[in-house]
């Protein structure tokens, strides 16, 4: 391949300085150098955090990591631009992959000197991902979706967080929105925002990577030379989400700034449509872990009690 | 060219761009990164026979549901 001085590096030039450029972004009909495209991640964060009043100067923040480009790419984002953040990663129990995934969000955080917190699902609530899958006989997402949520909220609020960060790009919104959108899934649209307002019993959580996208996530840790788990969760094979990106992504090759346009069009002219329902001030508490619940245990509480005393299932056997 | 992650060796004739390597092997450029020397390469790159490229691949599906009915996990 021709290096920085070669034939491609004359053709592509960065917009902004002219100089040879590693990425070109068709959405913006844009190419930047190194320098250039971190100083647009930088941007698109700052941006979204203001536009969308996540965070106030002062503010503490819980990042959610999995060792995965996402999470780390906006915890090192946050840090750089000078946000308080703190770590939390949860160990879900998928065989290697949650071995692994740990490592990468420890080496991260021991590197920059910076706090992880960590709870296990096996040491700390007596299961795992796949025994949960197994015992309520639901994909392994739903038990991992319900499991982190709730850990996260009970975390942030525990620590004394201001505000919950996660990781959702702008490819992870648009397929929510897709998703939600092929089924008018009218009470989940009420709630697809970048930031849910603290409540009761929940933190405020806050999305800063929607304008971004996952190849820009990806390529902004390549550049910052941060080591990511590369490799998708085994559990997570064949999920619809994975469906929804690919499709628009199909329309995103053929029609650049699709996905943005899909979602912060969302945003702007149809979220209020759905606003009716959206909040629930009205839930009880947990009589076990005494957290919001609909009806005497959680959602999460009763997760516990049903996989807690179940056999372990190997990661393998539910591939 | 040689590809890494996971390791291939494709008998392609250079030089060949990089949006035209990956339209022959079906990929779509949304979807992935190309890499090489530790940094990016962009899409109108060109590629000689013995280029040595990492396509990583960039979408993940293993995040958390993002809204439910209550936005709550009760």
């Amino acid at each position: 391949m021709a290096d920085g001085d070669g034939d491609w590096a004359r053709l592509v030039k960065c917009r902004v300085c002219r100089q040879p450029a590693i990425i070109d972004l068709r959405r913006h009909n844009a190419n930047f150098c190194v320098d250039h495209f971190l100083r647009y991640c930088d941007q698109q964060v700052a941006k979204a955090i203001d536009e969308f009043e996540m965070l106030r100067p002062g503010e503490r923040a819980l990042v959610a990591v999995s060792g995965g480009k996402d999470s780390l790419a906006i915890w090192d984002l946050l840090v750089r631009a000078g946000w308080e953040a703190d770590g939390l990663y949860v160990g879900l129990g998928i065989g290697d992959y949650s071995e692994a995934s740990a490592g990468y969000a420890r080496r991260f955080a021991a590197e920059r000197g910076l706090a992880l917190v960590e709870i296990d699902l096996r040491a700390d609530h007596g299961y795992d991902v796949p025994t949960a899958a197994a015992v309520t006989r639901r994909v392994p997402c739903s038990a991992c979706g319900l499991s982190k949520r709730h850990l996260f909220d009970r975390a942030a609020l525990d620590g004394g967080y201001d505000a919950l960060v996660t990781g959702h790009n702008l490819d992870d919104e648009a397929a929510v929105l897709y998703g939600n959108t092929m089924r008018w899934q009218t009470d989940y649209l009420a709630r697809q925002r970048p930031v849910l307002p603290a409540g009761p019993g929940f933190p405020r959580k806050v999305k800063p990577l929607v304008r971004l996208t996952e190849r820009e996530t990806a390529a902004y840790c390549v550049l910052r030379g941060i080591d990511y788990l590369v490799e998708e969760c085994p559990m997570a094979a064949g999920n619809k989400h994975l469906a929804y990106k690919e499709a628009l992504n199909e329309m995103e090759l053929r029609s650049p700034g699709s996905k943005a346009d899909f979602y912060f069009g969302f945003l702007a002219r149809a979220a209020d449509r759905f606003e009716a329902g959206a909040r629930r001030d009205d839930l009880g508490a947990c009589r076990s872990c005494g957290g919001p619940a609909e009806s005497e245990l959680c959602a999460f509480c009763r997760l516990v009690e049903r996989a807690a005393g179940a056999e372990p299932v190997p990661v393998e056997l539910r591939r | 060219m040689l590809l890494r992650n996971p390791r291939r060796e494709l008998d392609i004739a250079g030089p060949m761009s990089v949006v035209k390597l990956l339209n022959r092997l079906e990929l779509n450029r949304e979807s992935v990164l190309v890499i090489s020397g530790g940094t990016l390469v962009p899409g109108d790159a060109m590629l000689d026979d013995d280029a040595e490229i990492e396509i990583r691949p960039v979408i993940s599906g293993g995040q958390w549901p993002t809204a439910t009915a209550t936005g709550r996990d009760s």
